[in-house]
């Protein structure tokens, strides 16, 4: 019965995932066919001026951008389907490739935002929650709703301003030092690069978290539970550690992991301010460019990396829910 | 004014009774002060004037309708109440002052309370470690599943969570909370709430058993009938105020109650008539002058409209607040 429904469960999830797969892919690709820049001008950039029309033309013939956008658009689903995402224009590798070795680098990025801002979003949200009304609750309220409302590119460049320009602590941008061989690069190097950007991203992942965790420690605290557990002389810190941890923790970690799109988001801007080498800033200069092979891979991607994290959250959510079902202990 | 009538005890039976005196409330009065319409305050006097005495080894029930404020009695007493509430009055135990510092200490000790509603169990935590946290010696989870079987629960529960019980069963993970404690007073919550008949005689019956390990107990109820078959002393509660305190001795020797609410309440039993009549209690935003039973009483006078009538001591621990009370 169990195995049936998380059977159920996954092929659910199969048949949603590729239907939201074909809607967003579909639509970027409507997006970038409006788009002024002409693929074979950007491939060919500066040399445009000496290329003749013949070879233009021969160009576009094996780009395939000579054809109609619908057969376009069926050349590279029947690709896809066939497991080939094609060649990018701007790097002329493997679309694949390409992704590799950009996700790896976004990848570290957004770990470290989301580890940080979960654990900081977390306790924020209970230091408020547990002194609703208090000048330390609306402090920490007042610093939500300003992030909240604040672009994460605003705060990559003030970061920017302050730290880089002002302090001279960090680089000014990129991942690594320029002109610096890779078996030179310290660990020391690398961090130096990561730090600002992942800072942007936290900050910025930040207040969703603890508002949530606010709302959720004042419900748990005026909860029929916690009156019962002051009665029997249990208070403070003691009293959340016992009763408050377990039940506002697993609703954290889940909206948590439902978060993915945002930094996903919040990691193109802020790649873009500091000039970082990942995802993000690849899926704006796919755009810039026309470069629809690897626009697309990345869409496909990205939509995977958001769906595992909506999918993450909502299996947490059913576990719990089983488990309480159950009548079991987490 | 009080009166004072001594019946026959002798000064040493007098000591005895106040040296077993378990916990006094006096004039207890918990106002909630708390935003009105527009900008307006607005204050609730949901205890108004409450007077409680109880010993150790007594069940003393007090008996009122829903919603008049009993659960936030119990709050008041053990203070836990909501923070934007005002209390005021004297609470002794055991003939010391409860001060805020010794409420503290006494929670969870001496004072137990046993919730009304069933969600008050922590609902991911075994109920067997919720019971456990209670007891002071080690090796307490024998002693836990010991005490589930003496209130007719399987051992088995102890590793569940609240969710896989069923109401009945929590509330006998209460009493076994309580018998767990070393707790001297026990305040239950309307622990027949949502019970059916039999349950109910059930439920009584381990109220007993608390009563019998020598610790007082206070039951709230709006349940006269099942204060009537456990409790020794029975406190009636309306629109914020003891109206009335009576001995089950009395009732028992065919003496009536002495408040007017109280007989009405007795009268609106299925056994007695089933006479009801419109008791709706004047509300808590109402500043009273006269008696708070003035509106619905059937023998008010003039005076009871105009002056509020004190409790006034019947015997030792029987008291009514009534100008014509037994009347």
């Amino acid at each position: 019965m169990q195995l049936l429904n998380i059977g159920k469960f996954i092929l659910l999830r199969t048949l949603k995932f590729a239907i939201l797969l074909f809607a967003v892919v579909l639509f970027s690709f409507i997006l970038v066919s409006f788009s002024p820049v002409d693929p074979i001008q950007s491939y060919l950039g500066a040399e445009m001026m000496v290329v003749s029309e013949e070879q233009k033309e021969r160009l576009a013939e094996y780009f395939g951008v000579d054809e109609s956008k619908t057969q376009q658009f069926l050349n590279w689903l029947n690709m896809f389907l066939h497991g080939d995402l094609g060649t990018s224009l701007l790097y002329r590798q493997e679309v694949i490739a390409v992704i590799q070795e950009r996700f790896l680098a976004s990848f570290v990025l957004m770990a470290i935002s989301w580890i940080i801002s979960g654990i900081f979003g977390y306790a924020l949200g209970v230091i408020a929650g547990m002194n609703k009304g208090t000048m330390i609750d609306k402090a920490i309220k007042s610093f939500c709703f300003i992030l909240a409302s604040t672009p994460a590119f605003w705060i990559g460049i003030l970061l920017l301003i302050v730290f880089s320009l002002w302090l001279g602590w960090f680089p000014i941008g990129l991942s690594l030092p320029i002109g610096m061989l890779a078996e030179e690069v310290t660990v020391w190097d690398w961090l130096k690069h990561i730090i600002l950007p992942a800072l942007t991203l936290s900050i910025i992942g930040v207040s969703n978290i603890t508002l949530h965790t606010r709302q959720k420690v004042m419900d748990v605290l005026e909860s029929e539970f916690i009156r019962f557990a002051r009665s029997k002389g249990e208070e403070g810190f003691r009293l959340f550690a016992r009763h408050g941890l377990r039940n506002t923790l697993f609703p954290a970690i889940s909206v948590h992991f439902a978060s993915f799109g945002e930094l996903f988001g919040g990691a193109i801007l802020a790649e873009q301010v500091f000039s970082y080498p990942g995802l993000g800033q690849a899926i704006v200069q796919a755009g810039m460019n026309s470069d629809v092979p690897l626009l697309l891979g990345i869409v496909v991607f990205s939509t995977l990396f958001v769906f595992i994290g909506n999918l993450l959250a909502d299996l947490l959510y059913y576990l719990i829910d089983v488990r309480m079902k159950n009548g079991e202990t987490i | 004014m009080h009166v004072y009538e001594l019946n026959h005890e002798t000064q040493e039976e007098l000591e005895k009774i106040q040296n077993n005196l378990l916990l006094e409330v006096k004039n207890l009065s918990l106002t909630i002060e708390r935003f009105g319409k527009g900008w307006t305050r607005e204050r609730l006097y949901v205890i108004r004037d409450f007077h409680l005495k109880i010993h150790h080894g007594e069940v003393v029930a007090i008996v009122g309708a829903s919603g008049s404020g009993k659960s936030l009695l119990a709050d008041a007493i053990l203070g836990i109440h909501p923070k934007n509430s005002i209390v005021d009055g004297m609470i002794k135990y055991e003939n010391e002052l409860l001060t805020e510092k010794r409420r503290k200490r006494l929670r969870g000790n001496d004072i137990l309370l046993i919730p009304q509603m069933t969600n008050a169990l922590d609902p991911l935590m075994k109920v067997g470690k919720q019971v456990k946290t209670l007891m002071k010696q080690n090796n307490h989870q024998k002693a836990v599943k010991q005490i589930f079987q003496k209130v007719g629960l399987d051992p088995d529960v102890y590793d569940q969570i609240p969710s896989a019980c069923s109401g009945g069963m929590i509330r006998k993970i209460f009493i076994a909370m309580a018998l767990a404690s070393e707790a001297k007073l026990i305040i239950a919550d309307e622990p027949t709430n949502g019970l059916d008949y039999e349950s109910i005689d059930e439920m009584l019956f381990q109220i007993k058993m608390l009563e019998k390990d020598n610790k007082g107990v206070i039951m709230i109820t709006h349940d006269l009938e099942a204060a009537m078959k456990v409790a020794d002393k029975i406190a009636v509660f309306y629109a914020g105020e003891t109206v009335e305190v009576v001995d089950k001795k009395h009732l028992k020797k065919g003496g009536k109650f002495r408040h007017p609410y109280s007989r009405a309440l007795w009268n609106a039993l299925p056994q007695n008539g089933f006479i009801a009549i419109d008791s709706t209690q004047p509300s808590a935003t109402e500043k009273l002058t006269g008696c708070s039973f003035a509106k619905q009483c059937p023998k008010a006078t003039k005076k009871c409209k105009i002056e509020k009538p004190l409790l006034k001591e019947i015997s030792h621990d029987e008291m009514v607040r009534c100008f014509y009370a037994g009347m």
